[in-house]
């Protein structure tokens, strides 16, 4: 390699960095500010949640995702609300479940769009105003056309 | 035109049984982010919220956003203690709504 071509080869490199550098300091990423707005800036911990759904998905168009949250659904110990929220697609929230101990099981499936591989995040508040999540990367090979 | 909507529950349980309710509507889901083949902003057209009722109680509800897909699904549950009717009512832009009821006999 000569002296040139590694001179380009670090430009392209500083390029790739300039263009993937992190937002500005104090600047939050979308779907943490949608994950804030609804917890109230808790952020939830890890488990409870169980989040099912493909890592590698060929169309992104309706990828099949359930949400089952560990919870006896009593009137004292009750999963309030489940949410879908997504890193990478045009806007984070993808919906908002609201459950009662009524339903029995804290447990939702639904169909929902990925506009590009990204981390899908499933989110349960309990009666108490406990916050729990889980988090999948999941690989999408055709996006479904949000911006087409 | 009317519209197609699908609820799949059983027809009876046995008291105190989860029961799982299935439920979609045909409905394009449009996310207002297209454009049409002119280059046209598409405006949007999301069903907002689908609310599921036992015997008028609400028990289950959901606010879908653009990410949800077309011809929107939705499993949940239901704790069946008697008989009775669910009411499944999807609300969204552009006054849409529509009202579906099924009934389940607690045995």
């Amino acid at each position: 390699m000569n002296r040139q071509r590694r001179t380009l080869v670090l430009a392209g490199a500083t390029a790739g960095w300039l263009t993937l550098r992190p937002l500005p300091a104090g600047a939050q990423p979308a779907w943490l500010a949608a994950r804030d707005a609804l917890t109230g800036g808790t952020t939830p911990r890890p488990g409870r949640v169980q989040l099912e759904i493909s890592p590698l998905v060929e169309n992104g168009n309706a990828v099949p995702i359930g949400v089952t949250v560990d919870s006896p659904m009593t009137t004292a110990d009750h999963v309030r609300r489940i949410v879908l929220l997504t890193e990478r697609n045009p806007q984070p929230e993808v919906a908002v479940f609201t459950l009662s101990p009524a339903c029995g099981r804290a447990q939702v499936a639904t169909r929902i769009r990925l506009a590009t591989s990204q981390t899908i995040w499933a989110l349960a508040e309990e009666a108490d105003s406990r916050w729990w999540q889980q988090g999948v990367e999941v690989i999408v090979t055709l996006a479904a056309c949000v911006e087409g | 035109m009317s519209i197609r909507a699908l609820v799949h529950a059983p027809k009876s349980a046995p008291r105190g049984a989860f029961v799982e309710l299935r439920a979609t509507i045909a409905h394009r889901m449009e996310t207002g982010y297209r454009r049409d083949s002119d280059g046209r902003m598409l405006a949007r057209d999301l069903v907002r919220r689908v609310e599921a009722r036992f015997e008028g109680e609400l028990f289950f509800a959901a606010d879908l956003h653009a990410a949800v897909a077309a011809n929107p699904y939705l499993a949940f549950w239901l704790r069946l203690t008697v008989s009775g009717t669910v009411t499944l009512r999807w609300l969204g832009d552009r006054g849409f709504e529509h009202e579906e009821r099924v009934h389940i006999t607690a045995t």
